[in-house]
């Protein structure tokens, strides 16, 4: 009946995961891959409503505040007379908390106390937009990984090569101004390519983790340019410092306006949008998702896996490399040295994840990354807290992201997930129940529910079908009504 | 594809024939036979034993021809053996190739301290690959419980750092290294709750929350060490000291001794930690439970385990033992704590791991490795070899790529590591 459409694959579904892992069948259990969860982690953040992610910013930001407080001498003075004077301590903790919030949010969208020029007004949001540079870079390189079920944590060695390819066609090539800057993208793209292609061939060839061996070559990458800076070839001339010379002016971006936003934001959304069709409207991208869904289906489907590895990482790995030129290109120093790709590639991570490994996603949590850094580069010089705050919020937000059960526990929110699919199936179920004999959906409802269901609730149900048809019925009864059947067909 | 692999073996039975071990070998023995062609003949190489405190130092002139000649003969044997072995379907024992890698190893020593005028210091060198391997076999024990359990403990490196920043805090607040070293599990520990918190109650993916815990506690430390830590220099600069402790009678052992058994409490709870594992995870009823429950968690919970219970308890333990292993970085080196001290350790303890087959024997090994490789810059350094310290600093990390990629293969994870029971 009606009832059978909305429980039985639920029901379907377990039975058939039961089977793959009942202790009987030792040969479908031993070549069934276990599932990786990550991807249902990341499908569980791509379901994620923004009021999750809003909420988890919020608590971020508590969290960042307590450290904020606990670390202030001002707070940690008055707190020892908290109970004497608690003004106090509120106003030392309103002053420390409060200004460095305020600076990190000058330093990030607007100082409105700055100046009176548009250029000084919109100067700290510039900042912030040439901060996100390398983190969309990089985040989208991680982000196609991540959908087609490769972890690559690589994006540091990544971004090194490409740094390191590219500033030596910036300072030994002697080319005419754009057609040097693109040799070097070029560069960048090709070096990150190449240390993406060695793990993707190994996945490819051996099956070798890409995740041991993407962080294996992180280490590589770094002792291999902090060796080149010993040799003559990329050493700046009279220095003894491993610092290269920087790269020719004709290699760099062209800035916008005189602002810090320069030719490299623009590629950073070219690039988004270039990965948007790659995987959203090319063939190629169809089998990365589809590799990345379920291997073995794509297998069967004739899709060359290996092939598809071996693209993701080549593609991703030149996205990480590319990732270098915000500091190369446009930095400050255009010169290569040991810290150039600073901690992008971890942050990277987090970029891909809050994004989703979406491409708009990516973009956005890129920006809000950068303004955090922009803004807490801001915050470290006017009020004294250390950037390394942004470190926690960033982990605290992710965090806080794949694990929305943890959000709504904290805020005592209801699952949506479940009550929307209560709703779903109520309302097919009502829809038909009001087109049949309403009878009938009472018997089957309490055939269907599980033998521990309890009676009152099934009392309940069987009240539901006479008003249904007006309202597909509150949430909460819902809620409490086919709650234990999914408890039941999960244990 | 391992599917057909079991048929056609159920068919022909026989074994595939592997060639990587036999290709690899062959690949060093050739760069031994090039560092042995590319010798002069009339050269010495000079190695320093330190025997015992007792019995001192030997300083041993060898001709760098004959001495590393006869070990790459030693190696082409072996390799022609290993060749032999894959074409009877068989596996090269274990044995063989620790008798390879020595001799690799040796050659390349000789072969770079050749004609120098400061010999080798041998036992040096020895006794500092162990000690630098002290927070990776910590590490890699943390990962083995966590694994065998079914989680995937990536925040290995967040657990070092946590121990190093708690065990330096407390040991300088008390002036006692060994409350220090108490305190640090608590703080590896602390990290291993939040894993499980993750992993284990809200599913998620073990490796994203592992990288994000690691981001979580570099910022933490960084942030306390650059504000309440740099406030409050008197107080928290204090260095304290693990001390040396030599083992009456067994430090006397020729070599062994002063590498083994002069050092400090720290390595002597390795050892323990290391003998205690690799018995309980194999052979006691703790062991068998945590490893259904990383193995097959539904049959486990058909039992009468409980999953999720087992595997929170076990992460905790884990992580207390890479927070003890942080202890490393502070107590046994005696420094106060400094911004993201643990660099990276975790990742490569995680690596020996996987390289040692999910094994605290093998993880003990391979960590053992990476120390030794990270020590031989040091030691060769000293000596003043030509050859680059990067490319020295970097072989642990290509050594490992090569074996994830060839010897790896055998070996197998957890079958259901890095998976929920949603029991």
């Amino acid at each position: 009946m009606s009832d059978t459409t909305s429980i039985t694959p639920r029901r379907a579904k377990d039975a058939t995961s039961a089977a793959t892992s009942a202790p009987g069948s030792p040969d479908t259990n031993s070549d069934a891959k276990p599932p990786r969860s990550w991807k249902a982690t990341l499908a569980r953040i791509t379901n994620t409503t923004w009021l999750t992610s809003l909420l988890a910013v919020v608590v971020a930001l508590v969290v960042g505040a307590i450290l904020i407080a606990a670390a202030d001498s001002g707070v940690q003075a008055s707190a020892k007379y908290l109970f004497a004077r608690p003004g106090d301590f509120f106003g030392a903790l309103g002053h420390s908390v409060g200004g460095a919030y305020a600076s990190l949010f000058q330093g990030a969208v607007f100082n409105i106390s700055s100046s009176y020029t548009v250029a000084d007004f919109v100067h700290p949001l510039t900042n912030t937009v040439s901060y996100s540079v390398p983190l969309i870079f990089a985040g989208l390189a991680l982000g196609i990984g991540f959908r087609a079920g490769l972890f690559n944590i690589g994006a540091q060695g990544q971004i090194v090569m490409g740094a390191t390819l590219s500033a030596f066609v910036g300072f030994t090539w002697h080319l005419p101004p754009g057609l040097h800057l693109i040799a070097c993208l070029l560069a960048a793209f090709i070096g990150g390519a190449i240390w993406g292609f060695v793990p993707g061939i190994l996945k490819a060839l051996t099956g070798a983790n890409e995740v041991i061996v993407t962080i294996m070559l992180n280490s590589v990458a770094v002792y291999l340019l902090s060796y080149l800076l010993t040799l003559p070839a990329f050493r700046s001339p009279g220095s003894f410092m491993p610092i290269s010379p920087a790269v020719d002016a004709s290699a760099r971006f062209p800035h916008f306006f005189g602002s810090a936003i320069d030719l490299g934001f623009v590629l950073a959304l070219v690039a988004a949008f270039a990965v948007w069709w790659l995987m959203e409207r090319s063939t190629l991208g169809f089998r990365i998702r589809a590799v990345g869904e379920s291997n073995d289906a794509a297998r069967t489907a004739g899709m060359s896996v290996p092939a598809a590895y071996v693209w993701v990482m080549v593609i991703a790995g030149g996205l990480a490399g590319l990732a270098s030129t915000s500091q190369l290109l446009s930095g400050s120093s255009q010169q290569l040295n040991g810290d150039i790709a600073s901690t992008f590639g971890f942050d990277a991570i987090t970029v891909a994840l809050l994004g989703r490994s979406k491409p708009v996603g990516t973009v956005l949590a890129g920006l809000l990354f950068g303004g955090l850094r922009a803004g807490g580069y801001i915050m470290q010089s006017s009020t004294g807290t250390p950037i390394d705050i942004i470190l926690v919020l960033q982990s605290v937000i992710v965090l806080l992201i794949a694990a929305p059960p943890l959000v709504r526990a904290i805020f005592r929110l209801p699952d949506p997930d479940k009550r929307a699919k209560v709703k779903t199936s109520r309302r097919h179920e009502v829809a038909t129940v009001a087109a049949t004999q309403p009878i009938a959906t009472v018997e089957s409802t309490a055939a269907a529910q599980p033998v521990g269901a309890v009676a009152s609730e099934e009392v309940v149900e069987s009240d539901s079908p006479g008003e249904a048809p007006t309202d597909a019925g509150p949430g909460d009864t819902d809620d409490t009504v086919l709650a234990p059947s999914e408890t039941e067909a999960q244990s | 594809m391992s599917a057909t692999l079991t048929l056609d073996r159920e068919h022909v039975g026989l074994a595939p024939r592997s060639w990587k071990m036999p290709i690899i070998l062959s690949i060093l023995t050739l760069a031994a036979i090039i560092f042995t062609a590319t010798t002069p003949a009339d050269m010495s190489s000079g190695v320093a034993l330190a025997w015992s405190a007792r019995l001192g130092t030997t300083r041993l002139t060898l001709p760098t021809l004959l001495t590393i000649g006869i070990l790459t003969l030693a190696q082409v044997g072996v390799t022609v053996w290993s060749w032999a072995v894959a074409i009877s379907r068989k596996k090269l024992a274990s044995w063989w190739v620790i008798i390879f890698g020595t001799a690799f190893v040796l050659v390349f020593l000789l072969w770079a301290v050749a004609g120098k005028e400061n010999p080798l210091q041998f036992t040096s060198l020895l006794s500092g690959a162990l000690f630098l391997s002290v927070p990776l076999i910590f590490g890699a024990m943390a990962g083995c419980v966590c694994e065998h359990v079914g989680v995937i403990n990536v925040s290995i490196e967040g657990q070092l750092l946590a121990g190093a920043f708690l065990a330096a805090v407390v040991g300088a607040l008390t002036h006692n290294a060994w409350i220090g070293l108490l305190a640090a599990p608590v703080a590896g520990a602390l990290i291993g709750c939040l894993l499980a918190l993750f992993a284990v109650k809200y599913w998620v993916d073990h490796i994203i929350v592992g990288v994000v815990l690691n981001v979580l506690v570099t910022g933490f430390t960084n942030y306390l060490f650059s504000t309440v830590l740099a406030h409050n220099k008197e107080v928290f600069s204090v260095a304290v000291r693990l001390p040396k402790w030599s083992i009456p009678g067994l430090s006397e052992i020729p070599i062994l001794g002063p590498v083994l058994f002069a050092q400090n409490a720290l390595v002597y709870i390795m050892y323990v930690a290391v003998i205690i594992l690799q018995i309980m995870l194999f052979k006691s009823r703790w062991g068998l439970r945590m490893r259904a429950c990383g193995e097959h968690p539904r049959a486990a919970d058909t039992v009468g385990i409980k999953v999720n219970r087992t595997r929170v308890l076990n992460t905790i333990l884990g992580g207390a033992i890479a927070g003890l292993g942080g202890a490393f970085f502070t107590l046994a080196n005696g420094l106060a704590f400094g911004k993201e001290m643990s660099a990276g350790r975790g990742y490569i303890a995680l690596a020996a791991m996987i390289l040692g087959g999910w094994k605290p024997k093998g993880a003990l090994v391979a960590a053992l490795l990476f120390g030794f490789a990270d020590n031989l810059q040091n030691a060769l350094g000293v000596v003043g070899v030509a050859v680059p310290s990067q490319f020295m600093l970097m072989a642990p990390y290509l050594v490992t790529v090569f074996a994830v990629a060839g010897l790896v293969g055998k070996v197998r994870a957890p079958a259901q590591e890095g998976t929920a029971y949603k029991g």
